[in-house]
C-alpha cells in the first residue's frame, strides 16, 4: 500500500505541473491589471515603475518559471527555517502579494486558522449528526423519522449557505440580539471569557456550514444503509440470532461507511471552496475572503497561488480517499 | 438410503399449523403463505419442492422472525418448537431461538457472509452470542468447526475474509455458523443451488454426515428432485403458498397424487427428455395471490380442473398410510386435490412415466 501511496504521488506530479500552467495562464489572461485600482492622476513614468517593482512587466513564462521556482523550492525552504530556526531561504525572493506586499504564503497561513476553526467545527458537527441520522432514517425507512429528516434535508440541501446565512443573523442577531453578526478575527482565546465569545460568534457560521453538510451527508449514509440493510449478510447476522444493535452497527453501518468516509474525502476541497460564501456572510477573515479580496485587486500572484493549492488539495484528497478505501474494504489490495 | 422406520414415533422437534403469512404492500395484500402445516422430527430430513414463487423461502423465514416487517406480517397460525409455541415470543426471546436452536443456511454464500469481517469472527458471533464464551473460547471452537465442515488448515483462515474463500468453502463456512450451536433443527434453503456439480454433491455428502453425527433435524429446500430423492425422509410439495402434497419420499415417488406433484416429477430429464419442462409450457409461473385462495390454485394448469376446483379450496388430507406404516397420525400420504379418489395410486406411477 505504501509503494502505491507513493506511486500515485508521483504520477500526480505531472497533472499538477500541467495544473498550474493552465491556472497561471487563465488567470494570466483575465482582463486587468494591478494598476486599474491606482488613481489616474498618477503620472505614467510613476505607475511604470510601480509595475517594474512588482516584475508585473516580464513575458508571462517567465514569470511562471519563477513562480513555480518559488512555488516548490524557495517557499518550502521558508516553511522549514520557520519550523526549524534554519536559514535555508538565505533570503531568495518569495512569492509576493501585489496588494499587500508581504509573502503570499504568510497571509495563507494568517488566514488558515480562522477558516479552519470555522469550516472544521462545521464539518465535524455535520457528520456527528448526520451520520446517526442517516443510520436511524435508513433502518426506519418511511417512517415519520425519515420522513421529517427527508425533508429537512431536502431543504438543508438545496437552500443555499448565504441564505441561510443571512436568515439566521436575521433572526439570532438583529432580532434576537443572542449571537454577534459578525466574526470577530482580531479576538484571541485568552481565558474563559473570550472563549465564550468565540464559541458565541463561531456559532452562527458553523450551524450554516453544519446545517448543509449535514443533510448532505445523512443522504449518503441513508442510502449507503439501505443498501446494505437489504444484503443477504445482514439476514446471515439476524439469522444467527445477533441483537439487533449488533445487527446494524456492526454488520451493516461497517459496509455503509465505506463509500459514505470515501465520499467525505473526496468532497474535502470542496467545503473550503464552498465556505468562500459563508466567510463573506459571516466576515470571517479566512481563506475564502482572501481568495476574493485578492480576485477583486487583480492580486494575481496570490490568486494563482490560492487557486493551485486547492488543486493541489483534490489531487490529495483524491488519493486519500483511494487509500481509505483500500483500508476500509478488505477487497481492495492495492498492488 | 434408508428411511423413516425407527423415527417415525419421536415426536416432532417442529411443529407448524395452519401457518399464514401476508406481505402487506399498502395497495396490495400478497397472501404468500396460506394456512401451511408441517412437520419435523429429530433426525428426519424433510425435503421441501416446488416452483419458484410457491413460498418455500418465505414459509421458513415466517417461523423465526427473518421476514423484514413491514411488508411481511404473520397473520395466523402456531409453530411449536419442543412444544411451544415461538411466535407468542418477543422478538428478542427470538433471536435467542435463531442460530442457537435453529440454524439457518442460505442459497448464496457469495452474498451471505460478511465481506468486511474475517470469517473467525464470523463464526465466534453465535458462540459469543448464545453460549456465553469470550473471545479466546469462541475462537478456540471456531477453529474446531471449521475443521468438522472440512476446510483445511483452518486456524489460518480463520483471519481470512470471505472474498478468500472459494463458493464451495463459503458455503462450508455458512454450515459451520449454522451448526456452532448444536441447533435442534437446520433449515437449508436451496443450499447448493448456487455451486457447481462436483462441489453440490460434496455439500450434500457433507450436511448427510454431519446430520448423523449432530442428530438434527433438517429442512432442506431444493428444485432438484434428484436431490430430494437422495436424501430426503419425507417430501413436501408447496404450490401457491400452499402444500398441496406431503409423503414419506418412496411413496411420493412411486406414487404422486396431486396432478402438479405429477407435472413437477415430469419435469425430471431423467424420466423421460422429451418432455423435459413441459409443465412450464403450460403456462408460465404459479400465481401470485392478491387474496386468500378460495380455489384451487393449480386449476389453470391443470387437466382435472372442473367447476368443484374453482370454488372449493381443497384441504390436505390423508389418503394413504405411510408404507412404512406406524400408528403416528402425522404420518401419512397427504393431498390437497378434489380429484384424488378419481386418480387411482397404484397407477400414479405409470402416468409419471408416460403420461
Ligand atoms: N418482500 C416481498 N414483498 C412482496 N411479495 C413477496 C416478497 N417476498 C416474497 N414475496 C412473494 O412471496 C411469494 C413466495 O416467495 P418465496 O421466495 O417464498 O418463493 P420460493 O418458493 O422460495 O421461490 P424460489 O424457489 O425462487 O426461492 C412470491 O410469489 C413472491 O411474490
Ligand atoms: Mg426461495
Amino acid at each position: 500500500m505504501l509503494t502505491y501511496a507513493l506511486r500515485r504521488l508521483l504520477l500526480a506530479i505531472p497533472t499538477l505541473l500541467l495544473i498550474s500552467l493552465i491556472i497561471f495562464l487563465m488567470v494570466d489572461l483575465a482582463p486587468g491589471s494591478p494598476m486599474s485600482e491606482i488613481p489616474r492622476s498618477i503620472p505614467p513614468e510613476a505607475r511604470q515603475k510601480m509595475i517594474e517593482a512588482l516584475g508585473a512587466d516580464q513575458p508571462v513564462l517567465v514569470r511562471y518559471l519563477l513562480w513555480l521556482r518559488q512555488f516548490f523550492l524557495i517557499e518550502p525552504a521558508y516553511l522549514i527555517d520557520g519550523w526549524f530556526g534554519t536559514s535555508l531561504g538565505g533570503g531568495a525572493q518569495r512569492i509576493l502579494s501585489w496588494q499587500s506586499r508581504a509573502p503570499v504564503f504568510d497571509v495563507i497561513g494568517q488566514r488558515l486558522g480562522q477558516t479552519m476553526t470555522v469550516i472544521g467545527a462545521g464539518y465535524v458537527i455535520a457528520v456527528l449528526i448526520a451520520v446517526p441520522i442517516g443510520v436511524y432514517s435508513a433502518y426506519r425507512h418511511y417512517s415519520w423519522f425519515d420522513q421529517v429528516g427527508t425533508f429537512i434535508a431536502m431543504i438543508g440541501y438545496s437552500v443555499p449557505t448565504f441564505f441561510t446565512g443571512v436568515l439566521l443573523i436575521v433572526i439570532f442577531a438583529v432580532n434576537l440580539g443572542w449571537f454577534p453578526s459578525y466574526y470577530d478575527t482580531s479576538l484571541t482565546v485568552t481565558d474563559f471569557a473570550t472563549f465564550k465569545r468565540q464559541v458565541w460568534q463561531m456559532a452562527l457560521p458553523v450551524t450554516v456550514l453544519a446545517l448543509f453538510h449535514a443533510a448532505e451527508i445523512s443522504r449518503y449514509t441513508r442510502s449507503s444503509m439501505l443498501d446494505n440493510l437489504g444484503q443477504d449478510y445482514v439476514r446471515t447476522a439476524r439469522a444467527k440470532g445477533l441483537l439487533e444493535p449488533q445487527v446494524v452497527l456492526k454488520h451493516a453501518l461497517r459496509n455503509s461507511l465505506i463509500p459514505v468516509v470515501t465520499v467525505l474525502a473526496l468532497g474535502m476541497p470542496s467545503i473550503f471552496g464552498g465556505s468562500i460564501i459563508v466567510e463573506q456572510v459571516f466576515k470571517v477573515n479566512g481563506i475564502g475572503a482572501a481568495l476574493i479580496g485578492a480576485i477583486v485587486a487583480n492580486d494575481l500572484p496570490m490568486v494563482q497561488t490560492l487557486t493551485f493549492i486547492f488543486a493541489v488539495l483534490i489531487v490529495v484528497f483524491n488519493l486519500v480517499a483511494d487509500l481509505l478505501y483500500g483500508m476500509l474494504d478488505p477487497r481492495i489490495r492495492y498492488e | 438410503m434408508q428411511q423413516g422406520g425407527d423415527i417415525g414415533a419421536t415426536r416432532p422437534v417442529l411443529d407448524v399449523r395452519r401457518l399464514k403469512t401476508v406481505f402487506n404492500l399498502g395497495s396490495a395484500e400478497v397472501h404468500a403463505v396460506n394456512d401451511v402445516s408441517f412437520h419435523v422430527r429429530r433426525g428426519e430430513l424433510l425435503g421441501v419442492v416446488g416452483e419458484s414463487g410457491s413460498g418455500k423461502s418465505v414459509t421458513m423465514m415466517s417461523l423465526v422472525g427473518l421476514l423484514a416487517s413491514p411488508p411481511a406480517e404473520v397473520r395466523g397460525g402456531e409453530v411449536l418448537l419442543d412444544g411451544i409455541d415461538i411466535l407468542k415470543l418477543t422478538p428478542r426471546a427470538l433471536s435467542d431461538i435463531r442460530g442457537a436452536r435453529i440454524g439457518f443456511v442460505f442459497q448464496d454464500p457469495m452474498t451471505s457472509l460478511n465481506p468486511v469481517l474475517t470469517v473467525g469472527d464470523q463464526l465466534a458471533e453465535p458462540l459469543i452470542r448464545h453460549k456465553g464464551m469470550d473471545r479466546r473460547r469462541a475462537a478456540a471452537r471456531a477453529v474446531e468447526l471449521l475443521e468438522m465442515v472440512g476446510i483445511p488448515d483452518a486456524r489460518a483462515r480463520m483471519s481470512g475474509y470471505p472474498h478468500q474463500f472459494s463458493g464451495g468453502m463459503r458455503q462450508r463456512v455458512m454450515i459451520a455458523i449454522a451448526l456452532a450451536c448444536e441447533p435442534d433443527l437446520l433449515i437449508a434453503d436451496e443450499p447448493t443451488t448456487a455451486l457447481d456439480v462436483t462441489i453440490q454433491a460434496q455439500i450434500i455428502d457433507l450436511m448427510q454426515d454431519l446430520r448423523q453425527k449432530l442428530g438434527m433435524a433438517v429442512i432442506w429446500i431444493t428444485h432438484d428432485l434428484g436431490v430430494v430423492a437422495e436424501i430426503a425422509d419425507r417430501v413436501m410439495v408447496m404450490y401457491g403458498g400452499q402444500v398441496v402434497e406431503e409423503a414419506p419420499v418412496r411413496d411420493l415417488f412411486a406414487a404422486p397424487r396431486h396432478p402438479y406433484t405429477r407435472a413437477l416429477l415430469r419435469t425430471v430429464p431423467a424420466l423421460d427428455g422429451a418432455r423435459l419442462h413441459r409443465l412450464n409450457t403450460i403456462e408460465g409461473q404459479p400465481p401470485i395471490l392478491f387474496e386468500a385462495p378460495g380455489a384451487c390454485s393449480f386449476r389453470h394448469r391443470c387437466d382435472h380442473a372442473d367447476a368443484q376446483c374453482a370454488c372449493v379450496n381443497p384441504d390436505c388430507c390423508k389418503v394413504a398410510a405411510a408404507r412404512d406404516a406406524t400408528d403416528d397420525p402425522k404420518s401419512g400420504h397427504f393431498v390437497a386435490c378434489h380429484h384424488v379418489p378419481a386418480l387411482p395410486g397404484a397407477e400414479a406411477r405409470a402416468v409419471a412415466v408416460d403420461a
